[in-house]
């Protein structure tokens, strides 16, 4: 393998060199050859591709503020801009197309008193459909629906990265302690992840949302405390417990080293592999459970893919489906995108951390 | 063989007393256990400075447990086990290490050598991370120190050029290499008695012998006494001074080797040779055969241990307990009511075996 010549050309210098440098080359090295194995996959190649996609927007949106939208913040801004599109409507008796012709009745309350047959009016509306200053139209409320999928996506990625990072943080440790000293420790700490996997998720959260504000840290956090206390850490429990029983650990204990040497040095980092494929998953939850919960209403985020997908319920045209498709559509393609991307990244970092699946 | 090796004397470098490590069976959540594996049952043992001693048995007989408590990753049940360290010379009895600086003391002076090399480190640390890890967890020296420490080591061990080898992982070495790897860990801090747990059963059969060479070797130079399991009395004869034969959970003989190999007085031990191949033509087997394998010892009743595999078993045997380990002359010390006190048997002529399993 090319791997072993590497070290041997490395070892010539190795004590003239600081120790961190070697181990930031190993670093690089490792992180080379599993993506070597992780490209393989054309699943992970297409969930990398996803993910890199909805990260352009989320850098995109604030680079269009500052660029092409400076200045127009009151047309621009996903949460507090509106913009009316005019449109010229025809005054007919019988309406067959609604966007181009209006009935008498329509004319008078668009401020016409004395609507005529064949007469034009201008009238402002709202959704408006994809044009040219709009790229994916307007919301009922006049905003622009491109602006807001791109703010939305920094919004799926803070609260993916919050929810994610806590959970399998927590989860990592909660599990390799547990598994480590077992005893009551063990029985104090899998009681109470049998607890919270038995608290419906859902209700719970919207009983928490109807009493305290939840943002979207609060529900990262959130998410994460009820995860990597729950189901995570019995996951992540079982990886520790074959890690445990393995004799690299007596061997650190007849090196003198403690608990916790074993635990931080010789446990963890044989259960982290496994903790960032969870973090994949984690994401995937995460993004599905902000969608849920915004469509109820119950959460205080400005403006996200849930709240888009709210906002179309709430104002009446979920039900008219395909005819303001630009209200639901992106927003619901994108949950479920992003989603999957996450998801489809974790499937292929599977073949890099068990070797077992691996096809050669 | 033996004879060109030190006679060691002086005091005992490691004193074992009445040692017993039970395990109980089925430990329910909220029931006592009331069933126990007697695992090492009532051992006694001393192994002198320098010297090399064989612990060897069948699977389960309680050898493995037996090194695990002497390096303390086990807790006896009753007995003492001491050890003598280095720096004051005192034998300082592993089950009573209470204060940390003890515990530390004690684990620069004592070190292991496991059966596995694959699974004996950590895959995701490096050579230097693996062999460096005793200095590293008790303080000792700064980086680059350390750094020349485990090339010396590795050189030490066979493992040239030293470097190369360095910041390589585990999976990037043979089996061969590995435990040499293992070697030099467990001789870092320059300990003075090192348990080794049968650490070339893995190896294949070519590089047993060359790391069997070199843990003698070592044990030359840095005067290092060994604690050597085995179940392979060919591999104890060629890396011990003295043998020490376990059958479940008890010595059941234990002489110099070569006294042990010419005169075998255990009927097992006598088995357990009459299975070892011997290249020397003229050599005069014993011919004891037993069948069966080694049962599991728990609750085990107070006579003799060996009495269901017995071939010569006689009232004695299941009416009086299990034997003690008497001296029989020449430090042969055997525990067995067929062995005079002279070391002449006194069971049934071999040559009329009425074989059981
Ligand atoms: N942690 C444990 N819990 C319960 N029983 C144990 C434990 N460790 C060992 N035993 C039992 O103690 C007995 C002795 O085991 P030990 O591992 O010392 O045998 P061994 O002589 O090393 O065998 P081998 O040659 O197979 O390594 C066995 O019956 C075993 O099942
Ligand atoms: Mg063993």
């Amino acid at each position: 393998m090319t791997d072993v010549r590497d070290t041997d050309m490395m070892g010539a210098e190795v004590l003239d060199e600081s120790l961190w440098k070697i181990r930031m080359r190993l670093l690089w090295r490792s992180f080379k050859r599993n993506w070597a194995l992780f490209s393989q996959s054309k699943m992970g190649v297409v969930g990398v591709v996803i993910v890199g996609f909805f990260g352009f927007l989320a850098i995109l949106h604030p680079i269009l503020m500052a660029t092409a939208w400076k200045g127009q913040e009151a047309i621009y801004d996903p949460v507090i801009g509106a913009d009316s599109v005019i449109v010229e409507k025809t005054v007919v008796t019988e309406v067959t197309d609604p966007s181009t012709e209006m009935s008498f009745t329509e004319a008078m309350i668009t401020g016409e008193f004395f609507p005529e047959e064949g007469m034009i009016i201008e009238v402002p509306i709202a959704p408006a459909p994809p044009n040219a200053k709009h790229l994916l139209g307007t919301d009922p409320f006049g905003r622009d629906i491109f602006s807001q999928l791109m703010f939305g996506a920094r919004a799926a990625f803070i609260l993916g990265v919050i929810a994610a990072t806590s959970a399998v943080v927590l989860a990592t440790v909660v599990g390799s302690v547990a598994a480590y000293y077992g005893g009551w420790m063990d029985t104090w700490l899998m009681r109470q992840a049998d607890l919270i996997l038995l608290l419906p998720l859902l209700p719970l959260l919207i009983v928490i949302g109807s009493f305290w504000e939840i943002g979207l840290w609060q529900l990262g956090i959130l998410i994460g405390i009820l995860s990597g206390l729950g189901a995570t850490a019995i996951i992540l429990k079982s990886q520790a417990l074959s890690v445990k029983v393995k004799p690299f650990n007596d061997a650190a204990r007849v090196a003198g080293g403690g608990n916790r040497h074993i635990i931080v040095r010789h446990i963890i980092p044989n259960v982290l592999p496994l903790s960032f494929l969870f973090m994949m998953f984690e994401v995937t939850g995460a993004i599905f459970l902000e969608a849920t919960l915004s469509f109820f209403g119950l959460l205080s985020i400005p403006m996200s893919w849930g709240i888009m997908i709210n906002t179309s319920h709430t104002q009446g045209y979920t039900l008219f489906g395909l005819r303001a498709w630009w209200l639901l559509f992106p927003a619901g393609l994108a949950v479920t995108l992003f989603a999957a991307g996450f998801f489809l990244i974790g499937r292929a970092m599977d073949v890099v951390v068990n070797p077992r699946l691996r096809t050669r | 063989m033996t004879q060109d090796m030190p006679t060691p004397n002086g005091e005992a470098a490691v004193k074992v007393e009445n040692l017993r490590k039970l395990f109980p069976v089925s430990k329910g959540m909220f029931r006592k256990a009331t069933d126990f594996i007697h695992a090492i049952d009532d051992v006694s043992f001393e192994i002198k400075p320098g010297e090399s001693l064989g612990l060897v048995g069948e699977s389960g007989c309680g050898k493995t447990t037996t090194g695990r408590i002497l390096v303390k990753l086990d807790e006896a049940s009753e007995g003492s086990v001491g050890v003598r360290d280095q720096a004051s010379g005192d034998l300082v009895d592993v089950t009573h290490i209470k204060s940390k600086s003890q515990r530390k003391e004690f684990r620069r002076n004592v070190q292991m050598i496991f059966q596995d090399p694959y699974e004996s480190m950590n895959p995701r640390r490096t050579i230097f991370d693996t062999v460096a890890e005793p200095l590293m967890v008790q303080k000792i020296g700064s980086i680059p120190e350390r750094e020349r420490r485990v090339v010396e080591l590795l050189n030490l061990v066979g493992l040239t050029p030293a470097e190369s080898f360095l910041f390589r992982y585990p999976h990037e070495l043979s089996g061969g290499q590995r435990q040499r790897v293992a070697i030099a860990r467990a001789l870092v801090m320059n300990p003075s008695f090192v348990v080794a747990d049968e650490p070339t059963s893995m190896l294949d059969v070519s590089i047993r012998i060359s790391i069997m060479r070199l843990m003698l070797e070592l044990a030359d130079d840095l005067g290092v006494t060994y604690l050597y399991i085995t179940h392979d009395l060919a591999v104890a004869r060629y890396m011990c001074n003295r043998i020490a034969v376990m059958y479940l959970g008890k010595i059941v003989e234990m002489a110099p080797t070569e006294e042990l190999l010419q005169r075998p007085m255990h009927p097992y031990t006598r088995a357990l040779l009459s299975a070892v191949p011997v290249p020397d033509p003229s050599y005069r087997r014993p011919e004891v055969q037993i069948k069966g394998g080694v049962t599991k010892a728990v609750n085990p009743p107070s006579e003799c241990r060996f009495i269901e595999r017995c071939p010569f078993v006689q009232d004695v045997c299941s009416s009086t307990d299990h034997p003690p380990l008497d001296d029989r002359g020449n430090d042969h010390q055997v525990a067995c009511h067929l062995v005079a006190d002279s070391g002449e048997w006194l069971g049934a002529p071999r040559a009329e075996l009425d074989l059981r399993s």
